[in-house]
């Protein structure tokens, strides 16, 4: 990437974002590393594990949040890209379990010497090296991104009806991955992983190394999101969001745009998807679920739609209460706050967390209607000064 | 281009015997038109008269039953999607204003210019001199410079029309189609329109819809009646209002 | 004379009959081949059957689901919700009847239905007054907001009736089956097929012929032309998500004949409901009952061929297909009015 691109993307908020992030990310396998056991400001490894678990989530949400807040393109699909990067992860640490499972088969998982298969499907083939795997986290959920949108965004399906097929795009696949012969664990999904790379996946080390290759990824995925957010392409996408149609007169091929951002994006989810399921320990079809696929669009709404800060933000900042409030005695209550929480925010925090404090904040621009539809191309520091440059 | 007369027609737009109907509606029927370079046209007609639904045909939003539309006498139009047809140089003023009402006036205009519309061209854009004299001319003609940082959603409806003029004047197409320019506007505002539009027509081809006679008969060109989806009267606008069916149907007595 | 029997088991009979003189032999290959083609003729007439009978669940889901999306432009993702309301409404009209009037029993799906109505469609337009209506314009944020109401709707279920399957009974006379030819028709499934297609014919008898189905039909074609012709449209809305509503709870009371009444009743449907009406198209009534006949059927013929979940599986790819050749489904409007 040119300079320019880096320069014009890191304003004062993206920069303090990424040292944040940049400093959570060291700081917090030090800690847990370097500190004695039991003192004050040791976290200890579950906690890592937790939290490496929420900046998945945040990646995941900033996914979201360049096609949703961006572009105006509701998927509720997402977390099938994002399990469908955790599967390509998951079977990579399968092979790597090697004659060490159950059964004692060098090669076949344990599930399908239980389900008396006799060897690899050609599916399979390949998830052995790291490398291949890795490329698979990325190109399984592109290509299955690119094909969905090249077809959907040619015969102009948007909106809800966009929506209501993204989700059925990933109730079908939940159907299809709870099936035993399809080749994928069924039910149980993949789990029991030993190494990765050569590192045991439950050790202190191995786990302080993901946390922070977590939090680079975020570092990235921030740094790619905002360099197209604040270039004209980002532009664009907000003129598409807005006036999809006057955005073609224009002599916009809104379709390409669109297909664009949905496939970089659903690349981000299966990256995010691949770091989470090492640290989880766990990949099973219920990710399919269309209920993660919303509850992610939520982290979005909750932190600000149209700000990736906001996103990232909300992304651990729901699923932190999650976890507070689902293993207390309030259990039982937690469905009554996720789902308050859905109503609350569209009514009445439609521009979310930092949205709202952005506003709040720099009360410089014009007034009127049109700053509250406006919260979104604030964000990206679209300002006339670097338009001469 | 090709010098070589291989062209159906010199005209710049040419319809003919265009049918458009949506659910046995005949929105459009047998309609046959043209606009020769250069040429600015004032089409008038009653509400329902097919106006909008001609322009959509123009643009490629719409697709005719049957008929023929071409574009610089070789094009045909009805092949097209709205991307190509813009490219080609058709721009268009929707009725109702339309401006992207979150970014900024100056960021409007970015958007309008007629630079590389690819994905690669505006992710990687960096904007040069040319390009921000241009839409610092813009703004002057559309007398938004001191505007140029609001965002455009809260600019007066009349702001929004000149608005939306300096974005086709940005896009530089060949032909224009100026929905209701006027609409909403002072009578200043109105006068300043008309000037406007004869200034662009030196260099463009324009085709205006407009319902305000004291705006069309400013224009002072070939006006064209429309009712119920065909051509009722043509001609200057003396000769139009006179006519007899025109008062009937549209002016009233 | 085996022949004639023609089912199973005279197959099986004559399969097995082994080393024979030729004469039977052949008499009975002759036999074999008759009595499978008739019972393959049987098979598809089952499976005719038994899409029909899916079709008419599935209609009954969505149809409520397809007025306020037509009228309204707004995805009620808490519909399902409303028809697990409605069987519960059922439990708890049939728990009264138990302890209090055993001898009502038989008519207490008579008593549930105008009440799961009433219970769902009062809940209905107590969402649209409360939720739908601030957010007008915003379909996409209306889906987020009726998913959060869906999620706290099951957990308030869940608290007050518990997180298992509640025992609803079936009436004497939606009990049991008779035999037509060689297919079983079970009656709980004929009366759901006759009550969906009652339901449906008093829909369309209400939009065409009442002040209110009028009102609805015009703000469905242009909600702005309808608003300055003087009808309240906000009224309409209420009532009209309100009806959607309380034809979701009608949905309910049949469902709990068939399902299991659970908090989770509704989910299992949302997702074909949307389906149907993606299908069907908006703001037509027939395409939602072409949609759902079609889907039911093509889901049973499916099944056999390649199992129930790929047959779903294969449901669904279908129609993701088929949206980008028909985006606004099979019966879509046209013209001007489609985009606001």
């Amino acid at each position: 990437m040119t300079p320019h691109i880096l320069t014009r993307s890191l304003d004062r908020a993206a920069t303090a974002f990424v040292l944040l992030v940049a400093a959570v990310g060291v700081l917090i396998p030090l800690s847990n590393l370097l500190l004695p056991q039991g003192s004050m400001f040791q976290v200890p490894t579950y906690l890592v594990a937790l939290w490496g678990k929420y900046v998945c989530y945040a990646i995941l949400a900033l996914s979201i949040d360049l096609i949703w807040g961006y572009c105006g393109i509701l998927s509720l699909g997402h977390g099938a890209f994002f399990a469908l990067g955790g599967y390509a992860m998951g079977m990579y640490l399968m092979r790597q379990i090697g004659s060490r499972g159950v059964y004692g088969n060098p090669i076949l998982p344990d599930f399908m010497v239980f389900l008396n298969w006799d060897k690899l499907p050609w599916y399979w083939y390949g998830f052995d090296k790291f490398a291949f795997a890795a490329l698979m986290v990325l190109v399984v959920p592109g290509l299955l991104a690119f094909c969905f949108g090249w077809l959907a965004f040619r015969s102009r399906v948007t909106g809800v009806y966009l929506s209501i097929i993204t989700q059925a795009m990933t109730y079908a696949l939940l159907l299809a991955f709870f099936r035993n012969d399809f080749g994928f664990g069924g039910n149980n999904g993949l789990t029991d992983f030993k190494d990765i790379l050569g590192f045991n996946v439950q050790a202190e080390g191995t786990r302080a190394a993901l946390f922070l290759l977590s939090c680079l990824a975020l570092i990235i995925a921030f740094l790619i999101c905002r360099a197209i957010v604040s270039s004209k392409l980002g532009k664009v996408l907000i003129a598409v969001r807005d006036a999809e149609s006057r955005t073609r007169f224009l002599g916009y091929r809104v379709e390409s745009y669109k297909l664009f951002v949905f496939t970089l994006s659903a690349c981000m989810a299966g990256v995010a998807g691949a770091l989470y399921v090492p640290q989880v320990g766990i990949i099973n079809p219920s990710e399919f679920a269309p209920a993660n696929s919303i509850e992610a669009v939520i982290w979005v709404a909750v932190g600000g739609r149209g700000t990736l800060i906001g996103a990232a933000l909300g992304a651990v900042v729901v699923n932190y209460a999650k976890t507070f409030f689902t293993s207390g005695p309030l259990a039982p209550y937690w469905l009554f706050m996720l789902g308050a929480l859905f109503i609350l925010v569209t009514l009445l925090l439609p521009k979310g967390i930092v949205g709202t404090f952005n506003s709040w904040w720099e009360p410089r621009r014009s007034t009127g209607i049109a700053a509250d539809e406006a919260s979104a191309a604030r964000e990206d520091g679209i300002s006339a000064a670097k338009m001469a440059e | 281009m090709n010098v070589m007369d291989t062209r159906a027609t010199s005209a710049m737009l040419y319809l003919d015997g265009v049918h458009v109907s949506f659910d046995g509606f005949h929105a459009i029927n047998n309609l046959s038109l043209t606009l020769a370079p250069g040429e600015m046209r004032a089409i008038i007609g009653p509400n329902g008269a097919g106006k909008t639904t001609m322009m959509d045909i123009i643009t490629g939003k719409t697709k005719p039953d049957e008929g023929t539309v071409l574009f610089d006498g070789t094009v045909d139009l009805t092949r097209l999607d709205e991307t190509r047809i813009a490219e080609l140089g058709i721009g268009r003023k929707f009725q109702k204003p339309t401006v992207f009402e979150s970014q900024t006036v100056q960021d409007n205009l970015l958007l309008a210019l007629n630079v590389d519309h690819s994905v690669r061209g505006t992710l990687f854009w960096r904007g040069s001199k040319a390009e921000s004299e241009r839409i610092d001319k813009v703004l002057e003609t559309i007398r938004l410079t001191d505007a140029r940082n609001r965002l455009a959603g809260s600019l007066s409806h009349g702001q929004k029309q000149w608005l939306e003029i300096g974005m086709l004047l940005a896009q530089d197409p060949k032909v224009l189609l100026v929905d209701e320019p006027v609409a909403g506007m002072t009578d200043v505002e109105t006068h300043l329109t008309a000037e406007l539009l004869k200034e662009i027509n030196r260099n463009h081809t324009i085709m205006v819809v407009e319902h305000d006679m004291t705006f069309v008969r400013e224009l002072g060109v070939k006006v064209t009646c429309l009712h119920e989806g065909s051509v009722l009267a043509e001609g200057s606008i003396d000769q139009v209002s006179s006519n007899e069916r025109v008062v009937e149907v549209y002016l009233g007595r | 004379m085996v022949k004639a029997r023609g089912d199973q088991e005279a197959l099986a009979l004559l399969t097995g009959l082994g080393d024979q003189p030729p004469l039977v032999t052949k008499a009975a290959a002759s036999a074999v081949s008759s009595i499978q083609s008739n019972l393959a003729m049987w098979s598809m007439v089952q499976n005719a059957w038994y899409g029909l009978s899916l079709g008419s669940v599935l209609l009954l889901a969505a149809i409520g689901l397809a007025i306020t999306f037509g009228v309204m432009g707004v995805i009620n993702m808490a519909h399902g919700e409303m028809v697990m309301l409605g069987a519960y409404t059922t439990f708890v009209v049939q728990e009264v009847i138990r302890t209090r009037y055993p001898a009502l029993f038989d008519y207490s799906l008579l008593i549930a239905v105008p009440l799961a109505f009433l219970v769902a469609g009062f809940i209905g337009v107590l969402i649209e007054r409360t939720i739908i209506r601030f957010l007008y314009g915003r379909p996409l944020e209306t889906l987020l907001a009726t998913w959060g109401l869906s999620l706290v709707l099951q957990q308030a279920v869940r608290t007050a009736f518990g997180p298992t399957n509640r025992e609803v009974g079936n009436p004497s006379w939606m009990s049991g089956a008779f035999e037509l030819g060689q297919i079983t028709i079970t009656y709980n499934r004929l009366w759901i097929l006759c009550f969906t297609l009652a339901v449906f014919a008093i829909l369309l008898a209400m939009l065409r012929y009442t002040a209110l189905g009028l009102e609805m039909r015009a703000v469905t074609q242009n909600r702005r032309m309808a608003a300055s012709m003087g009808i309240a449209t906000s009224r309409v809305d209420a009532l009209t998500f309100g009806l959607g509503s309380g034809i979701a709870g009608i949905a309910g009371v049949a469902l709990s004949q068939i399902d299991n009444v659970s908090p989770n009743l509704g989910q299992s449907y949302i997702i074909d409901s949307f389906m149907v009406v993606v299908f069907g198209g908006v703001g037509n009534l027939w395409g939602t009952l072409v949609g759902a006949f079609t889907l039911g059927i093509a889901n049973k013929f499916l099944e056999p061929v390649a199992g129930a979940v790929l047959g779903k599986i294969a449901i669904l790819v279908l129609i993701i297909l088929f949206i980008q050749k028909r985006p606004r489904g099979l019966f879509a409007l046209k013209g001007r009015a489609v985009e606001a």
